[in-house]
């Protein structure tokens, strides 16, 4: 059976990891191709490298650093952050990655998710939502949540599927740092009426979290980072409490 | 040993070379017919859609070539099903190395199926020197919308609703639907085998 999947975050900025402190048993945790393999060799099932360096040399520094990834790291990892073109998408799966995400750029031009899907295949495109709940529903945020839409994030995501994203990447922006578990409604809503996998971000505290957000609103997949940076949580922990209680996990 | 990666208008090449890296082993990217003829053994990886795919091929006469090559080839995710016989998408005839055709996941009507599959799923029935030492019930990674159907040359299955080919093997052709780059220290094993066979 298809398993859920347990997928770190690691934000990068100037190829360096952001968060990342507390592993004595790696050299630098600062060196995202340390952590990630770290990470890979611990059960994650996938990775996700989320660039928010905002220099203009960011590209260069980033597909040499996605191909330093891709060669050692042998699972899949998704990189995001500031896509905005198909040629962008191009220069990053050729240096080696699985998929790419978008956000805030396919939110303003929806062609977008149409040209990539078209160009390399919706398996690689994944669109990230950022959300937040407020007067009765859940609106899109933009520009790493800082500006507001009037788009519901469930009308978004129905239209980005039909225009080829083939995973949603939703992060709740109520949950987001609180510890306090994954915005169930919402990532339920996505994931009971799209037709591809939607992975839950933002909010993961505990182990019961996971289990929550796998078992009470069927999301595929659970993003988390400083859970895991800090050491809160470790994956090989995670996935055995996972399992124990009847959820279809990797070993 | 000459390992060869055929280049074609897929994606997912580079991943492949990176993971012969891992294991200490070079792989040469390469559409040139003579290249692949003399290579000891030959990759045939690929994601991408079946029709685009095929015409590239066939315009390099490298539909012919494959299917008479005589070393091992290990065709991976699209690249195991253009060694079908027939694929679904985009109703396009494939190489038929394989007496087994290509289909579309479909959704059973009580229940919403996502596709692509996208994940971890476990093989079971493993019936190849490609799995020596690749314990029953192993996860690999998948990313497909398109599967073989089980056949008399299907050497793994796994379970997406159906039951399906995650391995086919026929003499010297072997192939999985599932990305053994991509499938951490067990799908590094697999690429070891087929390198030793």
């Amino acid at each position: 059976m298809l398993t859920k999947r347990i997928i770190p975050c690691l934000d990068i900025k100037d190829g360096r990891t952001v968060k990342g402190v507390n592993f004595e048993n790696i050299r630098d945790a600062g060196d995202p191709i340390e952590l990630g393999a770290l990470y890979a060799e611990q059960g994650a099932d996938e990775l996700v490298f989320l660039d928010i360096t905002a220099t203009n040399e960011r590209r260069k520094t980033l597909s040499e650093l996605v191909t330093r990834i891709a060669k050692h790291v042998n699972i899949p990892f998704t990189v995001g952050g500031g896509i905005s073109s198909v040629e962008d998408v191009n220069v990053l799966l050729q240096s080696g990655a699985d998929k790419i995400s978008v956000n805030t750029s396919a939110f303003k031009r929806p062609e977008l998710v149409d040209e990539l899907a078209r160009e390399f295949g919706s398996q690689c495109v994944v669109l990230a939502i950022d959300t937040r709940f407020e007067d009765g529903d859940w609106y899109v945020y933009l520009n790493g949540g800082r500006v507001k839409t009037d788009i519901k994030a469930y009308d978004w995501a129905k239209e980005a599927v039909q225009r080829g994203a083939g995973e949603i990447l939703l992060t709740s922006m109520n949950n987001d740092g609180t510890k306090k578990g994954f915005a169930l409604d919402i990532t339920g809503k996505l994931s009971q009426n799209l037709n591809v996998p939607v992975i839950a971000s933002g909010g993961a505290g505990n182990m019961d979290h996971f289990m929550d957000v796998f078992e009470n609103a069927q999301a595929d997949a659970a993003l988390a980072a400083s859970i895991f940076h800090y050491k809160e949580i470790e994956i090989p922990a995670l996935k055995t409490y996972l399992y124990q209680r009847g959820v279809n996990i990797r070993f | 040993m000459k390992t060869v990666i055929i280049k074609y208008n897929a994606g997912n090449i580079r991943s492949v070379m990176f993971a012969l890296d891992r294991i200490g082993v070079e792989g040469i990217v390469t559409d040139d017919p003579e290249a692949i003829k003399s290579a000891d053994k030959v990759i045939f990886p690929g994601v991408g859609e079946a029709s685009t795919a095929m015409s590239y091929l066939k315009e390099r006469n490298l539909d012919k070539l494959i299917k008479d090559l005589k070393q091992p080839v290990l065709g991976i995710c699209l690249g195991m099903q253009l060694m079908c016989k027939h694929s679904e998408e985009n109703n396009t005839p494939c190489l038929g190395i394989f007496d087994v055709d290509v289909k579309r996941f479909t959704s059973p009507v009580d229940n919403l199926l996502k596709i692509p599959q996208i994940g971890w799923n476990n093989i079971t029935g493993l019936y190849s020197t490609m799995f020596e030492h690749v314990p029953e019930n192993s996860y690999m990674y998948f990313v497909h919308s398109y599967y073989a159907a089980l056949g008399p040359d299907t050497v793994a299955t796994t379970n997406y609703v159906i039951n399906y080919s995650a391995g086919l093997q026929k003499d010297n052709f072997y192939a999985v639907q599932f990305h053994p780059e991509k499938s951490a220290t067990v799908g590094q094993k697999i690429l070891e085998n087929f390198l030793k066979l």
